[in-house]
């Protein structure tokens, strides 16, 4: 149990995704622009990236492990993640139709997202059982929608303020995300 | 190409640099560029990837069908990156420890996807080497700039594969080597390049575009 909180709170705090590991800052800088798409995407990130570490997981234990094939994991898992994101959006549109609404033109751009790769990796390379695989693909998920979350709420905030012609835009969201990440070093005592 | 095949090289490494003008593959830009042996690494590996992907892409380019395309391209840039993360493993263990997880990542690096459905599979294959080597070029380049910038601020000294090329007598800013120190230099990279060619940049991220 204890492990589990320890990977939970390493996850989402400690080693945030985007803040701390740089994965998946293309969304953070593209989708981060207004709160409600910021929220939209950071859900469909939390349903695959859970969705994505458990099938990779049991792919890789399952399938290349037996086989001796641990060698293939990255053609492996980029085609498992992508074959995953086309069956969700088609199970969403026919189940679902309100979640798709909200989630739906975000799910393709997540099989390039690096983050849903990297969890995958990560799960790997950390040698997690199931159980832990599956708890470190959401609260990965959970970070990455906090960190973007922040980030949207300061971007719309910005717009209204008077920032220098040469930082205009992207330059200064990376300044902002420099001091979020400077915040975020503070959590680096807790585990 | 009315502007010739040096422009197909050229463009990779000022106009259309991957990294400062397209903003494309910022997470091992900023992950890997602690130290310039890291980012030489990192960016020999993706201009292999690159190089050998855009090569193959074009080659194939009109025996592809367009609906299933983006497929077909990951999994040729999928081989690739197994090769190059293989040949890593076995004659540079040191560096391929250093990069960790973001050797197998350039998988998903916008940069090379990007070149590929931009323009490996509308043009030739010479033009498509020469574009892949520019790219590959451009984006080893910044890596090395900022990877030079934050080493120098964070360590107080430049080395280059265990030889100290100099040192300055400053008292060193650990942040520069920690996560917001590249943010920051990243930040203020950007709005260094936005001031010199003093337009106004958009949004060309991949994931938005596509």
């Amino acid at each position: 149990m204890n492990s589990l909180f320890a990977i939970i709170i390493g996850a989402i705090f400690v080693n945030n995704f985007i803040l701390t590991r740089f994965l998946g800052l293309c969304p953070f800088i593209g989708v981060s622009k207004k709160t409600k798409p910021a929220l939209g995407m950071g859900l469909a990130v939390v349903f695959v990236m859970t969705l994505a570490s458990m099938v990779t997981w049991l792919a890789y234990t399952f399938i290349l492990i037996p086989l001796g094939l641990e060698y293939l994991q990255i053609i492996v898992f980029i085609l498992v993640i992508a074959t995953l994101v086309q069956f969700v959006e088609l199970f969403l549109r026919k189940t679902n139709p309100i979640l798709y609404k909200a989630l739906g033109i975000y799910l393709p751009l997540i099989t390039t997202n690096c983050a849903v790769m990297g969890v995958a990796l990560l799960n790997v390379q950390e040698n997690y059982s199931f159980i832990e695989a599956s708890v470190f693909g959401i609260s990965a998920g959970v970070g990455f929608t906090l960190a973007l979350m922040l980030m949207s709420g300061i971007r719309e905030r910005l717009e209204l303020s008077d920032v220098p012609k040469a930082f205009d835009g992207i330059p200064i969201a990376f300044i902002v995300a420099a001091i979020m990440s400077m915040a975020f070093l503070a959590f680096s005592g807790m585990i | 190409m009315e502007k010739g095949s040096f422009w197909e090289l050229a463009k990779g490494l000022f106009k259309e640099n991957p990294v400062f003008c397209l903003v494309l593959g910022l997470c091992p830009a900023l992950a890997v560029s602690t130290s310039i042996d890291n980012a030489i690494g990192m960016g020999a590996a993706s201009t292999f990837v690159l190089l050998c992907s855009n090569f193959i892409i074009s080659i194939i380019r009109n025996k592809v069908p367009t609906k299933i395309r983006i497929p077909i391209f990951i999994v040729v840039i999928a081989s690739f990156v197994t090769i190059a993360s293989l040949i890593m493993q076995a004659y540079l263990p040191a560096l391929n420890k250093s990069l960790g997880i973001y050797v197998p990542l350039i998988v998903v690096n916008c940069i090379i996807l990007g070149r590929a459905e931009a323009f490996a599979c509308k043009n030739n294959v010479l033009d498509s080497l020469l574009d892949g080597l520019g790219m590959g070029i451009g984006f080893t380049l910044s890596l090395s700039l900022i990877s030079i910038i934050r080493e120098i601020l964070g360590t107080g000294a430049l080395k280059f594969f265990g030889t100290t090329l100099f040192s300055i007598p400053i008292e060193p800013a650990m942040v520069f080597i920690l996560a917001p120190g590249a943010l920051l230099v990243m930040g203020l990279l950007l709005g260094l390049f936005a001031h010199i060619r003093n337009k106004k940049y958009e949004v060309t991220c991949c994931e938005v575009k596509e």
